[in-house]
């Protein structure tokens, strides 16, 4: 019997003990007319070798293609120690830190990731873990509506530079509270929200702004002037970051005046591989004075009975377990274990190490970039600055172009046009540290033949 | 100690960031950080040695029983781990074509089959990340199909007082107001009550089958006739699912949502507190509303169904397609078992209970529901001990670390006062429950005799009792380097 360690011994001695004469006996509470009998339709059992052959056989079918897509998931090289640390069974199978006493290595392990997420992002305080980037920024907005009370709107201003599928996540878990996202448009030359765009808004009860750095089409925001429009109306700003450009760029904690207020994103590029999608991790960070709004876990350094330093799982009281429906948040079981390998990654590469790989990324996709527009047709569709990916627009159809692509086993970027149709033919491209020189190369030409056919 | 006491400014582990440092040619000045990030500068050895060791701070599966009731903390086969995490699964970016996820989508395609089997339900959405994510699915379900139907009086949901704290938060989540069912003095949902206040104002009920207080409602039937007579619908939070996997299925049961933690039932590992998933299934009414994105086969062909597919759904809930590696283990994990390994599930994690229940209660113990049969988790109260030898169910639960045990959940659910939530699972040797079982029998003889070394528990930990209260009111939630 797989993973179950009874003999029949065991079984016969254990029921002679709770006195029943079989296990059958034990489902007598349950309504007989309720109970299913065999299920037909599942498979039957295989061993572990089988299933190896199984997963094999289905992993070996996605092949392995050079990845150039980016939007969102970032194919960064992982040191070998960060999953080997993480999958040790005292972290992949130790459950939520409620007994801290008998968690300290998780406990530890999780106060110093918010540590160094404050240090990368500037601000004052981390949580522990959101499910992801997108579930990450509708918490965010939920936590900006509690916490403005300056507002009494629910209105959140939220750029239409923002990655898609973060609009639409935040549309889906914020829409039953009576909370409306309004849409910023992009400036069609630069690629980024224009700051006077905001003008029309000016002097109406907004609760926040969200602003992403860099936006989905890899383009720098003009993140000073919206985190400052922002507080001159009154509104708090969310921003929306990834932490490997946080390396390089200036952290939402240093933006406008006052910096922003909450920012949240995906935590993938740290340590996390592209694994379809996930487990990814969500952070959110956030200035001292709205701790108490924030969803999720949070690790605090105390003292034990003796004196000595130890963490514990704190403001417990914001949580659903404590509150029920008074929580910030339904949020129970987070990402804890992608937060220690982020943690590990983050430790290894410190910031000189996340910096070279910040740049690397920049560089390798402006090698590409300038490899794919020197063919006919295909041009750079904003110009303003951008972090690791960019915008192109092709002569063809995208989507065909991309598919020849693929059955050549190239992902040449992301077809724009389902989310963006205003682009055209326009393809979202990323070359990550990974990309090695012939790997571009060998895009440029397929991508010639395709166009050339 | 801290990463960042051991760090030393310029020490670097050179080998893992790319040995050129190239030039951020193409971003102006302005948009620069001006001050590097304060992240520990250590060698690789140096944190390979430093996490070795934190993990070692840690009770966990692998390393203890770890008998946490509703959490269902049962073996994590490796096969899961290492066959999840073969290099071209790791490698497939989530907006990947079609041509290169034929593989992975057959596997989600076919868990998602094997969950409809099993849970009795029509379709299954495997996109949320978490039980409290499939909760807040399923409600937002609930909410558009009465919405759907112009049905806007009703608002509010019904939630047993037993429920996991995540229930009612979810349906606040979902816009709804919570009204709460007391547990009758048996265990089960008590059906008076209910019937007083379900009514056209009721969208639904939220239940846990088995409850939290570790007894089969009986009542079921009863209970789903009631909602649905009123217009309510049902939804099963299927936290407890290991207790009846292959035995009883929630669809039959009438309910009309569900969500299945995969992190209980289906094996994948907690994590130190996730990443979890918690898929949902529906009856034929709720289908159109399911979250995006699932996978849908054609014939030989497999595709994603997304926004432009189900304009009705709730949305999506993910960026991408939830915790896909997790939906992979869960997947291996089913393979493995096959509909026999299932059905065995429930017998022996059953069985351990019960046998546990008996021999604690024959040790002294109280059961909170003596007179019931406890399904895959059973619950004590230490109600008397409290109040007789001033030991507590928290202090019992301290003493269990020094034991080598994992405590059972404690001060949960709220009902019971000074409890003890256990599940075993049915992963556990005999040989483990004795154990166990010898140690809580010890430890009601320590507070019997001398109360003082309970109270004072764990000694044997990296650290003693630590302070809640402090952790709070003095707040250090970071690392700050003039802190040191």
């Amino acid at each position: 019997m797989p993973f179950i360690p009874h003999t029949e011994e065991d079984v016969r001695e254990m029921l002679a003990a709770i006195g029943v004469s079989d296990i059958e006996a034990l489902f007598d509470e349950i309504p007989p007319t309720l109970r299913c009998g065999k299920l037909k339709k599942l498979p039957q059992a295989m061993s572990e070798m089988e299933v190896a052959g199984l997963m094999s056989a289905r992993a070996n079918q996605d092949g392995d293609p050079a990845c150039f897509i980016g939007a969102g998931a970032y194919d960064h090289h992982i040191p070998a120690a960060v999953w080997q640390l993480a999958s040790r069974g005292e972290f992949y199978t130790a459950y939520t830190p409620y007994q801290a006493e008998a968690s300290q290595g998780t406990l530890q392990v999780l106060y110093e990731f918010q540590s160094m997420m404050v240090a990368l992002t500037g601000m004052d305080v981390s949580n522990a873990s959101l499910y992801d980037g997108a579930t990450a920024l509708a918490e965010a907005v939920l936590m900006a509506v509690r916490a403005n009370r300056k507002s009494k709107s629910r209105r959140i201003l939220i750029p239409r530079s923002l990655h898609p599928a973060y609009r639409r996540v935040t549309q889906a878990m914020v829409e039953n509270q009576g909370i409306e996202l309004v849409e910023l448009p992009f400036d069609l030359a630069g690629g980024h929200t224009d700051p006077a765009t905001l003008a029309q808004f000016a002097g109406q009860d907004i609760a926040a702004l969200v602003i992403p750095q860099p936006n989905y089409f890899g383009v720098l925001e003009e993140v000073d002037a919206l985190t400052d429009w922002a507080h001159a109306n009154k509104a708090l700003a969310i921003g929306v970051v990834n932490p490997v450009a946080l390396a390089v760029l200036n952290p939402p904690g240093e933006w406008g005046a006052q910096g922003a207020d909450i920012c949240c994103g995906e935590g993938q590029p740290l340590g996390a591989p592209l694994s379809s999608g996930g487990p990814y991790f969500g952070f959110m960070c956030c200035k001292q004075a709205l701790v108490r709004q924030m969803p999720g876990r949070i690790v605090g350094c105390t003292r034990d009975l003796d004196g000595k330093v130890g963490f514990t799982l704190t403001l417990q009281a914001r949580e659903q377990h404590i509150r029920r429906s008074k929580a910030t948040s339904n949020i129970c079981t987070n990402q804890g274990l992608m937060a220690t390998a982020a943690t590990i990654h983050m430790a290894l590469l410190g910031s000189d190490g996340l910096e070279r790989v910040a740049a690397a990324c920049h560089t390798n996709t402006q090698n590409l970039v300038q490899k794919l527009t020197s063919l006919e047709g295909v041009e750079p569709l904003f110009n303003r600055p951008v972090f690791h990916e960019q915008v192109l627009r092709l002569p063809i159809s995208a989507d065909g172009v991309l598919d020849q692509l693929s059955a050549m086993d190239v992902l040449g970027g992301l077809d724009l046009s389902r989310d963006y149709p205003e682009l055209g033919d326009a393809i979202l491209v990323c070359a990550t540290e990974k990309r090695v020189e012939p790997e571009m190369d060998d895009f440029q030409k397929k991508l010639q033949m395709i166009l050339s056919c | 100690m801290l990463i960042y006491q051991q760090s030393r400014t310029g020490r670097r582990a050179a080998a893992q960031a790319p040995l050129e440092k190239s030039e951020l040619s193409g971003i102006p000045e302005a948009f620069r950080r001006k001050q590097r990030a304060d992240l520990p500068e250590v060698s690789e050895m140096q944190a390979v040695r430093h996490y070795t060791r934190l993990s070692q701070q840690n009770f966990s599966i692998d390393t203890q029983f770890y008998p946490l009731g509703s959490c269902t903390m049962k073996y994590n086969p490796r096969g899961c781990n290492s066959l999840a995490m073969l290099p071209k699964f790791l490698a497939r970016h989530p907006e990947a074509p079609a041509d290169h996820s034929q593989g992975f989508m057959a596997c989600l395609y076919e868990l998602q089959e094997l969950l409809k089997e099993v849970t009795g339900m029509q379709a299954v959405s495997l996109s949320p990340a978490a039980g409290a994510q499939g909760e807040f699915a399923g409600v937002a379900m609930i909410r558009a199909y009465h919405d759907a139907r112009g049905d806007e009086a009703r608002t509010e949901i019904l939630v047993p007082d037993a429920a996991h704290g995540t229930n009612p938060a979810s349906a606040v989540m979902c816009g709804y107001t919570v009204r709460e069912i007391p547990s009758g003095p048996d265990g089960d949902v008590d059906v008076d009550e209910l019937r007083k206040v379900v009514g056209p104002q009721t969208a639904g009920i939220m239940l846990t089958n088995p409850s939290t207080l570790g007894v089969f409602d009986r009542k079921i039937e009863e209970i789903a006739g009631l909602v649905h007579e009123a217009g309510g619908l049902l939804y099963y939070d299927g936290a407890n699912l290991n207790a009846i996997l292959g035995k009883v299925r929630p669809g039959d049961m009438g309910f009309d949502v569900i969500h299945v933690n995969l992190h209980k039932t289906f094996s994948t590992p907690h994590g130190g507190g996730g990443p979890g998933a918690g898929p949902v299934g529906v009856s034929k009414r709720l289908q159109p509303y399911l979250p995006v994105p699932m996978v849908a086969q054609d014939g030989d062909q497999y595709h994603w169904l997304t926004e432009d597919d189900c304009p009705e759904s709730i949305g999506r809930l993910s960026t991408f397609a939830g915790n896909a590696g997790v939906l992979l283990r869960a997947y291996i994990y089913a393979r493995m078992l096959g509909g026999e390994g299932m059905e065995r599930v429930a017998e022996y994690s059953t069985l351990n209970a019960n046998y546990m229940l008996k021999r604690l209660t024959d040790a002294g113990f109280d059961a909170a529901y003596p007179e019931r049969r406890a399904t895959h988790e059973f619950i004590l109260t230490l109600h008397k001990q409290a109040k007789q030898l001033g030991v507590n169910t928290m202090d019992f639960a301290k003493r269990l670390l020094d034991y080598g045990f994992h405590a059972p959940t404690t001060y949960f659910p709220l009902l019971v006062p000074e409890c003890l939530l256990i599940e075993p699972t049915e992963t556990e040797s005999r040989e483990e429950l004795d154990g166990f079982i010898d140690a809580l029998c010890s430890i009601k003889q320590e507070a019997e005799e001398n109360p003082e070394q309970v109270k004072g528990a764990p000694y044997n930990l990296p650290v003693k009792r630590l302070d809640d209260v402090r952790a709070a009111r003095e707040l250090d939630l970071a690392w700050k380097s003039d802190n040191d």
